[in-house]
């Protein structure tokens, strides 16, 4: 790069190739689910930048990822790097995800709109020459000028549409994009021959203009739909790419899809399981809460099986593969959202529905003035010169803005509380759901169980301060961490008796605090302490801040509230006695949340589901409308049409109710577009319609249909 | 009117100026964050300026 005078000068191309580079093979793409503002982006990227051998790091806000070119270091050094500055992050299958992310339909779609843009603006300024009078040669002159411009810009941005009505048609149907392909081309045509004829009806404007604002509205659609990739995608990549692989007793780092059933490999403490396994050698606790929504770690010791995507906590293991690729349990819950997702997809947006009735309607209608005209006056060219005219005086304009408008407005309302819209058609399934259910560890709660104090004297309280602060198990991490002002008592000659708990001396006596098998207790955990029963340890989950005001607003909607949880019934128990849910389930695998929502769906119910784990994508994606916490991981958010950014629940009542407020306007813009075509059709039929009288109506309800949309509570 | 034959290509052609810059910012790829690139303005620059 040269050296210039001016550091912006010489920084701004810097920038812009930054920006350029998209994801080379090479690459690391970590997901990032936590990072929200500038100082995320500032500490994320000087955190990886700091670590030798990285050339670049570049956070992307938008999809909460970070990309990083770096040699020879493995990806999870730099969850560990992202974890020590705060930051929670996952890998993401590189190249898998390459192919997600160049969004080259919404580049092109902008390129549409560039163009019919720059083209509508300069026949607009010939049209109103005309308009105010251009006569004669300058008249033509000024029509030749713009046919010159409208022609080529109307076959390259209207392609869109004409693909679609093409598709359509070849099938024997009927869509939006049939009339509006058929309004643009008749235009252009009876525009280039009325210019060759010298005649007054040249329609170019109204062309370009309704190509372009159709486009911007096609984009808004596109731009809501683009961040609602596929779930089933995205779960995938987060399989992780690379596994240890012991030959011999040797490491070999290889691709998880190279592993054979049978094959030895190793799991680090931090890892994420690659692929289903039993344990051969050495035990750990598991962190399966985002698979099952345990909020506890799971001991895990000899011949015990293990799925891919559980995370290993605390000791290293050595697995025997059992399942790899398609038959792992991660890969068979894609599948599961997979289909569910077909399900959805099923869902007729509005949009649609009222372009399944308008589309023959006003073929007919054209036709019908064609034949009448025709009849009356036997002039063939005069019957389509005001067919055409009524064509395009129908056409869609304020219909196709309708939704997108709306929608647009519902959805940047919502983001600015805190939620993020990313189906298209989410809203308007919102707007109708009669049931929610919650799942619990992550959603309802904050994730971390805490221990319940209430019941213990300070002695008691103090031995446990210092048995928890003297091992680094995960159960007695969170011990540690909820009585973090304590003062520990003295204790000596600490030992960890490994999958059973930790032992030691105080004032002479053995305490120990562990499973609860290991110290004749019923319950896990418990403390002992000398020969004294063992006291049982009981954990309580914190909850989320607003779920109970979220489930109260719930409650007095008359909106029915269930339970849907992995966990165990005590903590359900506990913690639906709190919030007042008297319908909760416990231990339910990610099959029967599936199971139990579609029952509930076949039994007329539209249910909401608002989850987080991994095992809860399925349930999200079967059922009618979903919503995750922002804390979840990728696949959930993918799965979900809607993902909480704030941290409180107390938001979703409010989402529900603007739901029901945008559903309205919609159904208001379509009135309007109708009365609009009421006013404006016979107008057109009787043969009254100009060049001006068209563009002047079709940005009147344009307007109109766009200010209405604004009053989206 | 013969200003027009001026006018009219100098119209067109700083119109199509206004394209081609779009479409060379599409093109590098500078609306793929937004919303970082919104916020990145807050940042600090991390190499002090060398005059």
């Amino acid at each position: 790069m040269s050296i210039s005078a001016c550091p912006a000068c010489s920084a701004a191309p810097l920038a812009i190739e930054i920006a350029a580079k998209s994801a080379v093979a090479g690459d690391i793409i970590l997901s990032l689910p936590s990072i929200h503002c500038a100082g995320c982006i500032g500490t994320v990227e000087r955190a990886l930048m700091a670590v030798n051998g990285v050339t670049e790091a570049r956070v992307n806000l938008s999809r909460k990822r970070v990309t990083i070119a770096a040699t020879g270091i493995a990806p999870e050094q730099f969850i560990e790097t992202l974890e020590a500055v705060g930051y929670e992050a996952h890998i993401l299958d590189a190249p898998m995800m390459a192919s997600v992310d160049t969004d080259s339909e919404g580049r092109k779609l902008l390129l549409r709109i560039a163009v019919a843009g720059f083209a509508m603006m300069n026949v607009m300024l010939f049209s109103v020459a005309v308009w105010s009078g251009a006569a004669e040669a300058t008249q033509k002159m000024f029509h030749w000028l713009s046919a010159l411009i409208a022609v080529p810009a109307l076959a390259f941005s209207a392609q869109v549409f004409f693909r679609h009505a093409w598709q359509s048609l070849r099938v024997g149907s009927l869509n939006m994009d049939v009339p509006i392909s058929l309004a643009i081309i008749l235009a252009a045509g009876l525009s280039v021959y009325e210019t060759s004829v010298g005649g007054e009806s040249v329609y170019f404007d109204a062309a370009l203009s309704l190509t372009f604002f159709l486009l911007v509205g096609r984009y808004l659609d596109h731009r809501t739909r683009i961040a609602a990739r596929s779930a089933a995608q995205e779960l995938s990549a987060l399989a992780s790419p690379n596994a240890v692989l012991l030959v011999d007793g040797a490491q070999r780092t290889v691709p998880v899809t190279t592993l054979n059933v049978g094959d030895l490999i190793r799991v680090h403490v931090g890892m994420r399981v690659p692929v289903d396994g039993a344990v051969t050698h050495g035990g750990s606790d598991m962190d399966r809460s985002f698979l099952t929504g345990e909020s506890l770690p799971v001991h895990v010791s000899l011949g015990d099986q293990i799925a891919a995507g559980e995370v290993n906590l605390t000791g290293p293991l050595t697995l025997r593969v059992t399942a790899v690729g398609e038959d792992t349990t991660l890969a068979r819950m894609a599948a599961l959202v997979e289909t569910a997702e077909g399900a959805r997809n099923k869902y007729t947006a509005l949009a649609d529905r009222a372009a399944q009735i308008y589309a023959p309607a006003v073929h007919l209608l054209a036709f019908v003035t064609f034949i009448g005209w025709f009849v009356l006056s036997r002039d063939a060219a005069l019957a389509l010169n005001i067919a055409i005219s009524v064509l395009i005086i129908t056409c869609p304009c304020a219909l196709g803005l309708a939704v997108p408008a709306v929608m647009t407005t519902a959805t940047g309302r919502l983001f600015r509380r805190g939620l993020l819209v990313k189906n298209g058609t989410a809203l308007e399934r919102l707007s109708q759901i009669d049931t929610v259910v919650f799942d619990k560890t992550g959603t309802l709660t904050e994730g971390h169980a805490r221990i319940d104090t209430a019941a213990m004297d300070q002695t008691t309280l103090a031995l446990l301060a210092a048995l928890a602060r003297a091992s680094n198990h995960p159960v007695s991490k969170a011990i540690a961490a909820a009585l973090p002002t304590l003062n520990s008592a003295n204790i000596t000659d600490v030992t960890e008796h490994a999958g059973q708990g930790i032992a030691a001396n105080w004032q002479g006596q053995s305490v120990r605090l562990g499973s609860g098998k290991w110290l004749g207790c019923s319950q896990s955990p418990a403390l002992k302490i000398g020969d004294a029963p063992a006291i049982p340890l009981h954990f309580s989950e914190t909850l989320r801040i607003g779920a109970i005001e979220a489930i109260a607003a719930l409650k007095s909607a008359g909106i029915p509230v269930h339970i849907f949880s992995g966990d165990t019934t005590e903590a359900v128990d506990t913690l639906a006695a709190k919030l007042d849910v008297t319908s909760a389930h416990a231990q339910m695998l990610p099959a029967d949340k599936m199971a139990r929502i579609k029952q509930l769906s076949d039994d007329g119910a539209k249910v909401l589901m608002i989850g987080d784990g991994l095992n809860d994508t399925g349930a999200l994606a079967q059922a009618y409308a979903s919503i995750s916490p922002a804390s979840a991981l990728d696949a959930s958010r993918a799965a979900s049409d809607i993902v909480l950014l704030s941290r409180s629940l107390a938001e979703i009542p409010d989402a529900i109710r603007t739901a029901k407020s945008a559903r309205l306007r919609v159904l208001e813009n379509f009135g309007i577009a109708a009365a609009y075509n009421l006013v404006a059709v016979p107008v057109a039929i009787l043969g009254f319609a100009s060049p001006l009288s068209a563009a002047i109506a079709m940005s009147a309800s344009s307007i109109t249909v766009l200010v209405n949309a604004l009053r989206v509570k | 009117m013969n200003v027009l034959i001026i006018l009219i290509p100098v119209s067109l052609v700083l119109a199509g100026l206004g394209l081609v810059a779009f479409l060379w910012t599409l093109k590098s790829k500078q609306y793929d964050d937004l919303d970082g690139d919104a916020w990145r303005i807050l940042l600090e620059d991390e190499k002090p300026r060398d005059d």
